[in-house]
């Protein structure tokens, strides 16, 4: 076939028009798709919001009408205020939460950040080992580990206790939290510890004086991370936590709060966007922080 | 370097070269860097063992106790043994469709979390204007509370307001509401063929779909984006379609990091618990061993029971993984 135009020649005359075709369609396609993928993230965010400031009257008497008529507020006073005001008590829940994540996060990095450093600088007896303990951890369902601690939580009187409750997040967070920052101190030039010796610092020294300082920005997106996981968790809190429902945290007082039928459920919306609004709002924030520490080193494929 | 005989040597040594005391103390330094290293891991080692490696081998113990909920706080590492958990546990059919169902799901879910993946990350390769806001847009099913947003899909999907029935018989003719997650088992005519399908197994694969693409999207962004173009622009200039282009240079690059993401989203998905117990509380066809778990504990009170539902599941994890893993090995072999 000879060549016709800006195309270049090519063997078979199918294969040409297949590729105009192709030219033609995949540029479309990838809007389209593009399109697709936003609607069916963003519905469920959008009605989330929309039936939480929709009072309950309308949403039962036009089910399938998306558009924001009518607007109340009621919804989160109604899920926010303390059960004997007549509301849920979604305010004491995010109180425990905050406290329960907050407590995780710090804990975490004050165990995670020596030992991210000792990872990815000291050559200490063990040291290949420990990231395949790690990674074992994470093979196991959060079930199997959850019947011992259970019985054993029961017997210590921690079950049912927020500091129980911060012992579980903390040690599921740790592994986590040195895989993400163990990537980020290594590319601390050793050269610059090395000057910081030689002008007299210990380890502990340039640990505290020169890395953590350094590695800032990989901190706080660890932290970030453990944040949410400590927040958006479910299981360990339904399984500690549900006969004491001073000490729910959202995620659960949601859960519980949503199997019963009393509770309209535009205002079980209202307590959705209520948890999930930190989450996104942070995740906005450090967006590309917490991409980039998540796959570093996926990049090698 | 020949430490032992050095330390255990100090006269051969004062008679070495000036690189003698040089190399005692890089010794030093680096026993002292290892004491060092071995101090600042031990919170962590402490923490993990304490809460999550203990745990797991009393967990195996447990599943060879007799031990029932009621008792969980005098429970004891040394009551007899005994193997009726796991006989119970074996014999019972319910251990058998568990499974099956676990492994349904699973493997639903994770071919529909790489595929959408792999179409979002190709969607999103070229840039554009606001690429940055509809990247991270696509994380969010992946970030938000997975009660809220199994609460929201509760409720889009209800029979009777829920917005997607009312679609559904507005705009595509749909008889009755469909109870996407109460029915376990719908029928469904295509082209006059009738199909009977498992309609509430089907929605939990769609949202773990829909809740975890994001996560392989991530990563096979990232992949894409270190990418060399230069094979590609070859490619090209040799006459490639689009479709060759990504079939031919693009997937076998991106091989790796799908391997790894189905081993990953394997394991998690096989031990997960949340999303269906927050969806369907494991009824409908639905129940994955974890939720069996979950039920053994807490319905009926049997912990030792619980236990060994458990260790059975890692069993068949493992199990699966070693397969998988045998079967990677044979194919670099061969190739």
């Amino acid at each position: 076939m000879t060549t016709t135009q800006n195309a270049p020649a090519r063997p078979l005359g199918r294969r040409w028009s297949s590729d105009r075709l192709q030219r033609r369609a995949f540029p479309i396609l990838r809007w389209v798709v593009i399109a697709a993928l936003l609607l069916i993230i963003l519905l469920p965010f959008y009605y989330m919001f929309l039936l939480s400031v929709r009072p309950i009257e309308r949403l039962l008497a036009d089910p399938s009408s998306l558009l924001p008529d009518s607007l109340t507020l009621q919804t989160y006073r109604d899920v926010l205020l303390p059960v004997d005001s007549g509301g849920q008590g979604f305010a004491s829940f995010l109180a425990n939460s905050l406290l329960v994540a907050i407590g995780t996060v710090l804990l975490a990095l004050v165990i995670a950040i020596p030992g991210a450093y000792a990872i990815s600088r000291l050559p200490f007896f063990g040291r290949r080992q420990v990231s395949g303990l790690f990674l074992a951890t994470y093979l196991f369902p959060a079930i199997v580990v959850a019947i011992p601690l259970f019985a054993a939580f029961t017997r210590l009187h921690l079950r049912g206790s927020l500091v129980g409750l911060i012992l579980v997040y903390v040690a599921q967070t740790v592994p986590v939290a040195i895989y993400m920052m163990r990537n980020y101190f290594e590319t601390v030039p050793q050269t610059v510890e090395e000057a910081g010796m030689v002008d007299g610092l210990g380890r502990l020294g340039v640990l505290w004086r020169i890395s953590i300082p350094l590695a800032m920005p990989s901190i706080m997106a660890t932290g970030l991370f453990i944040f949410m996981i400590a927040w958006n968790e479910f299981l360990f809190a339904l399984l500690f936590l549900v006969d004491h429902r001073e000490n729910w945290t959202v995620s659960l007082g949601l859960s519980q709060l949503s199997g019963s039928v009393e509770v309209p459920t535009t205002v079980l919306m209202a307590g959705s966007v209520i948890i999930t609004l930190p989450v996104i709002g942070l995740f906005f924030f450090t967006e590309r922080l917490l991409t980039g520490g998540l796959t570093a080193g996926a990049e090698k494929g | 370097m020949n430490t032992a005989t050095q330390r255990d040597d100090p006269e051969q040594q004062g008679r070495r070269s000036a690189a003698g005391p040089r190399a005692r103390r890089t010794v030093t330094l680096r026993q002292r860097d290892a004491r060092t290293g071995f101090a600042l891991m031990s919170p962590t080692l402490l923490i993990v063992l304490a809460v999550v490696v203990l745990p797991l081998l009393w967990s195996v113990l447990i599943s060879f106790q007799r031990l029932r909920l009621i008792n969980v706080g005098r429970a004891s590492l040394f009551s007899p043994l005994t193997l009726d958990n796991f006989r119970r546990v074996v014999t019972s059919q319910e251990l058998w469709t568990t499974l099956r169902t676990t492994i349904l799901y699973t493997a639903g879910s994770v071919a529909l979390v790489i595929f959408l993946g792999l179409l979002a990350a190709m969607a999103l390769r070229r840039p554009f204007r606001g690429r940055t806001a509809v990247r991270a847009v696509m994380l969010l099913p992946y970030i938000a509370p997975v009660v809220a947003v199994t609460f929201v899909w509760r409720t889009l999907l209800n029979p009777q307001f829920g917005v997607i029935n009312q679609w559904g018989q507005h705009f595509l003719g749909w008889d009755r509401p469909i109870a996407f997650l109460t029915q376990a088992h719908g029928h469904l005519s295509i082209l006059g063929l009738h199909v009977q399908v498992p309609t509430a197994l089907l929605t939990v694969i769609a949202f773990e779909g829909w809740r975890y693409f994001p996560f392989a999207f991530l990563f096979l962004m990232a992949r894409l984006e270190a990418m060399p173009g230069d094979v590609e622009e070859a490619a090209r200039v040799d006459g490639a379609t689009h479709w060759q282009n990504f079939r031919f240079i693009i997937l076998p690059q991106l091989a790796p990091v799908i391997a790894l993401l189905a081993v990953l989203r394997t394991i998690w998905t096989f031990n997960e618990f949340d999303d269906i117990f927050l969806l369907t509380g494991g009824s409908a066809g639905t129940r994955v061993a974890s939720v069996r778990v979950y039920d053994l504990l807490t319905v009926q009170r049997n912990v030792g029971a619980a236990s060994a539902q458990s260790v059975v599941l890692v069993v068949v994890l493992l199990g699966m993984l070693a397969g998988y893993f045998l079967l990677l090995r044979r194919r670099g072999e061969r190739a």
